[in-house]
């Protein structure tokens, strides 16, 4: 019963993806444009919408440009993974299903104290909300576990059911390291050892200093407009595409406006040019782009369309 | 035959927070539609865990009692109409109706009679409709069901058992189907057993390491954790709603004591409790020799082979790296207050309040304006009080803020220490906010009150300028708290002053920002504007100012008439929030109303004592009597006046009196109204009610003698002079007119 403790942070990836691959998941690749989180991925917010069941999992690269301390921060990153689960219809054994997962990363269930603890997610980003818990190892949160009730606006029918894993802190515990950038990346004794630090520890830096004082503010407020703007253009073309006489909503790069806006607020906020009455305001912004491309999804096919 | 139900409902983990309420939906809804159905019980009891809710009725009829109604009907030679709607509505036919002799003749009776139903039918009916109408505050939707519940539902025990035995109530809900099975402890004992009754239930549920009544789990934590602390001479830090979050957290507690690393007991204990309770649910442990919070208590869930060894660690692990935080964010803010906190002020220049209102530093100029005003009507030091203002929020700055806001004020007080400034700065710092709500302790320092009003009313004046006054539920800005917490910082420190000027000043001050802030208005002068100190300045010589501000920027909503509307709106709120105040010390609403028709009612400790004492004077037989009285007289001089088309202002003399209780009325008026007026001026309302006590007797013996409307003109005149005078004495006291009864 006693599995193989892991020895290194792609260890833990790893053992994850093959957990979701022999319990039904499609393994997808991370998304390809800058996100605060694994729910930003498209197979998360937009799939997560409309009647079609649905399984995916995948390691997201996330960014948090607020959260960069210069590398020197234990855990704090500006840059991190999620490791992100979604099943649609959430099954009936998904809280064991996750247990499981946990117990694939050596976290011996006989000796630890895992808790669910009462947290209602929500998303004014996205205009997203769902009911569960974060998860908690021996007092650490180590994932958030929530049941989809909205997204963009749009009631979840079926519920989807999400799992977002945090994957330097829980490797961080697996693996008993304090200091992220001393975790071992690839295993202890491969020829060329690497280091979390190895490979992050620069990029904080340039990053954080990046983000809090040399990104122009000018240029990241008019990227935004234009996101904006872009989005809705998208979604206001005609829905027949006049080339090919089909029918193409472009939802998804629509979408990916909404992210690159999102993001951007991310940027600026990190910057402080964003006062607390504007943030409310920025933050509204992207969530109607969120579910203007709600909306245009779940005219799709993929979103429970008859085609 | 009496029975005993248990009902657990199994789910996924409930929130602690909706627990306690969810028991007593559960109890209320299910007994009362047993009892609707005709069941009858002896008790019930609910019990919650993190994973069931749990219900059991003992002494439960095994059948509903069976009724029979009888209900009257039309007669028999009534139209056919009248018999339709009589069978529709009984549901019978007409064959089915009884015909009787009445009085009025013969006359249809139906008789409906019900049949006593299983318990199990009924229970199985009213246990659905629960489910599926119960009251979460969030509920959700799971996998493809419809069904809602607080988390997912799993399982759904019902059994009814008697000493001869159970059974399952039979029941399905979205195909979840009811049965006599539940489990243990999520990894402790996870396997499914049966269960034929609540004694077997709760002893089989110990067994698999799941207590099931919340205050033993409660009470298990906390004697627990008091021995263990105890035993090291240490002490526990009491917390009752913790204490209830963390038994709602655990179906098998197992209390840990653990160490806070040596490196962080220098943090504040409060910026310990707050980040330990708020972050990890821990109990804080003090050390009564050193003052300080020194280890924590946590509460596992199992126990387990190294007797909880790896999840202290890792709990104490999670404590480092959260502590590491506070650390950080302290020894940076230590840093820059020590330095005069001049970046902290540099930085709320850049925070918007609001953006009609200005920064926070603009907010912090304004109340530091205010704060000045106040301080002549306190005695309190000005320039303390200046100091005090500038920096009692300053701490918005800090990261520690930042991270815990429920500690503003207080960080203020601690960085204000590291700056050597005088006590009451820091203190002011920390107890300007206070009082928060209607039991909150109240500031007495008055360096700290002249900053809490200030504070509070540069809020309302704000809000009240730019028109964000509270509607209905909806008050974002917490203003009807900030408006109790004037009066009780006024009543409180018996402050005897009309806070009409300083409400004006607020407006003006107020009026300035926004004047400042209005986007598409720029101009030399506008820039220039700067607030003028209150110093003696009139009202209405800041409603001039107003008027010539509001003339550098042509806008007829920024003149002087719109700010005394303004004012006079936030008056009657705060008149509306003493009303609220003065009812829960049983104050009655019509005679708040009598005392605020009154002049100087901006001043609410006059208003206070006015009304108390003329609450129990109306208590009183005098008072109510003489109530009576004024009412007499008002009435009678309302309709005379009416009539007569003139006012009886006159002066009434004793000459024209003729009746000996007309004369004695005359007597004592004059005796007394001396009295009363200078009680009034001096608002000793007590004294004044002792004065017209004295007058109800006179009165009633007046009335009873006298008659006012005689043919003689000159006496009937010189009466209902008479009883204008009484009017216009009691006038002084409160507006009568406005008392019921």
């Amino acid at each position: 019963m006693a599995i193989k403790k892991p020895t290194c942070f792609q260890d833990i990836i790893l053992r994850l993806q093959n957990y979701w691959a022999e319990n039904g998941c499609a393994i997808l690749q991370p998304y390809d444009l800058e996100v605060g989180a694994g729910t930003f991925h498209p197979a998360t917010m937009l799939r997560a919408l409309g009647p079609k069941p649905w399984a995916v999992a995948y390691a997201q690269p996330s960014r948090r440009p607020t959260d960069g301390r210069y590398g020197e921060n234990p855990n704090r990153l500006q840059h991190y993974y999620q490791y992100q689960v979604l099943i649609k219809p959430s099954p009936p054994n998904f809280q064991d299903l996750y247990l499981g997962s946990l117990e694939a990363i050596g976290i011996d269930m006989k000796l630890h104290d895992i808790r669910f603890v009462e947290d209602d997610w929500e998303s004014p980003t996205l205009g997203a909300w769902g009911l569960g818990w974060e998860v908690w190892c021996d007092g650490m949160e180590v994932s958030q576990f929530t049941y989809f009730q909205q997204v963009g606006g749009h009631d979840c029918k079926p519920v989807a059911g999400e799992l977002t894993y945090g994957l330097e802190r829980l490797a961080m515990y697996v693996l008993g390291v304090d200091h992220v950038m001393d975790m071992p990346f690839n295993s202890p004794g491969s020829i060329i050892e690497l280091k979390y630090g190895d490979i992050f520890r620069q990029t904080e830096r340039e990053y954080s200093r990046w983000n809090f004082d040399i990104a122009d503010t000018n240029i990241l407020l008019q990227h935004f407009k234009d996101a904006e703007n872009e989005c809705q253009r998208i979604l206001d073309v005609s829905d027949i595409d006049p080339k090919t006489g089909y029918k193409i909503i472009m939802a998804h790069p629509a979408y990916d406006q909404c992210i690159k806006a999102s993001h951007l607020f991310n940027l600026l906020d990190a910057r402080g040019v964003i006062s607390v009455t504007e943030r409310q305001s920025y933050i509204g912004r992207v969530r109607s782009l969120a579910k203007s491309c709600a909306d245009a999804f779940v005219l799709t096919e993929a979103g429970g369309a008859a085609s | 035959m009496m029975s005993d139900l248990l009902l657990e409902l199994f789910s996924e983990e409930i929130p602690a927070s909706v627990q306690t309420r969810a028991c007593e939906d559960l109890k209320k809804l299910i007994t009362n539609g047993l009892v609707e159905a005709g069941l009858t019980y002896a008790s019930a009891a609910t019990f919650v865990t993190p994973r069931r809710l749990c219900l059991t009725i003992e002494g439960l009829l095994n059948k509903s009692l069976s009724t029979r109604e009888e209900r009257k009907g039309p007669r028999v030679d009534a139209p056919e109409k009248a018999l339709d709607g009589f069978l529709r509505g009984v549901g019978l036919t007409k064959d089915q109706l009884e015909i009787r002799d009445e009085k009025k003749g013969q006359t249809y009776f139906a008789i409906i009679e019900k049949e006593g139903r299983d318990a199990t039918e009924i229970i199985a009916e009213v246990v659905t409709s629960s489910i599926r109408n119960f009251p979460w505050p969030k509920s959700m939707r799971w996998g493809e069901g419809q069904l809602r519940w607080v988390r997912p539902l799993h399982s759904i025990l019902c059994i009814l058992s008697a000493d001869d035995g159970s059974e399952v109530v039979k029941f399905d809900i979205d195909g979840l189907q009811s049965s006599n099975l539940t489990a243990g402890h999520r990894f402790l004992a996870p396997k499914w057993f049966s269960v034929s009754s609540f004694e077997q239930y709760q002893t089989k549920l110990k067994k698999s390491y799941v207590v099931l009544d919340e205050q033993e789990r409660a009470d298990h934590i906390w004697e627990d954790a008091k021995n263990m602390t105890f035993a090291q001479g240490l002490e526990l830090v009491e917390d009752s709603d913790l204490l209830a979050e963390v038994a709602g957290l655990v179906e098998w507690p197992v209390v840990l004591m653990g160490d806070i690393a040596d490196e962080f007991l220098g943090l504040p204990s409060e910026v310990l409790m707050t980040s330990m309770k708020e972050h990890q649910k821990f109990f804080s442990v003090k050390n009564p020799k050193t003052g300080r919070i020194e280890k924590f208590i946590t509460v596992a869930n199992k126990t387990t082979a190294d007797n909880g060894a790896t999840i202290l660690a890792g709990n104490q692990k999670v404590l480092f790296a959260r502590l590491s935080d506070a650390k950080f964010f302290w020894e940076n803010d230590l840093r820059i207050a020590k330095t005069g906190m001049g970046e902290w002020i540099d930085q709320l220049q850049k925070v918007t309040f609001h953006n009609k209102l200005g920064s926070q530093a603009e907010r912090i100029d304004r109340i530091t304006m205010l704060a000045v005003a106040i301080s002549p009507l306190i005695d309190a030091n000005i320039e303390l009080v200046r100091q005090a203002a500038k920096l009692a929020k300053v701490d918005l700055s800090s990261e520690m803020v930042g991270e815990f806001t429920k500690l503003q004020g207080l960080m203020g007080s601690y960085y204000a220490a590291e700056c050597d400034l005088p006590a009451e700065v820091g203190v002011a710092s920390r107890e300007h906010y206070s009082p928060l709500g209607p039991t909150d302790k109240v500031p007495t320092a008055p360096t700290s009150v002249a900053v809490a009003l200030a504070d509070k009313i540069d809020t309302l004046t704000g809000f009240w300028a730019i028109d964000e006054k509270p509607t209905g539920s909806k008050d974002p800005y917490a203003l009807r708290r900030a408006a109790l917490g004037v009066i009780r910082l006024v009543l409180s420190n018996d402050i005897d002053e009309s806070l009409a000027r300083i409400l004006a000043y607020g407006c003006y001050l107020n009026f300035i920002s926004i004047v400042k802030h209005k986007v598409d208005e720029e101009s030399e002068a506008i820039a220039q504007l700067t607030y003028l100190d209150l110093g003696s300045l009139s009202i209405e010589q800041l409603f001039a100012h107003v008027n010539e501000i509001g003339a550098l920027i042509e806008d007829k909503n920024s003149k002087a008439p719109c700010i005394k509307i303004t004012l006079q709106s936030l008056i009657s709120f705060f008149h509306d929030r003493l009303k609220v105040y003065l009812r829960d010390k049983n104050i009655s609403h019509d005679i708040i109303d009598a005392c605020l028709a009154m002049p100087n009612n901006v001043n609410f400790l006059v208003l206070k004592k006015r009304a108390q004492a003329l609450q129990t004077f109306c208590d009183s037989a005098d008072g109510d009597n003489l109530l009576q009285g004024f009412k007499r007289a008002n009435n009678i001089l309302i309709a005379e006046e009416k009539r007569d088309g003139v006012f009886y202002e006159g002066t009434p003399e004793i000459k024209y009196a003729t009746i000996e209780e007309e004369k004695a009325l005359f007597e004592i008026l004059d005796e007394n109204e001396i009295q009363i007026n200078k009680a009034i001026l001096a608002n000793d309302f007590t004294a004044a009610m002792t004065s017209l006590a004295k007058l109800r007797e006179p009165i009633d013996a007046f009335f009873g003698a006298v008659q006012i409307n005689v043919d003689l003109q000159i006496v009937r005149r010189n009466r209902l002079c008479l009883l204008n005078r009484i009017k216009s004495i009691m006038a002084n006291v409160a507006d009568f007119t406005l008392i019921e009864g």
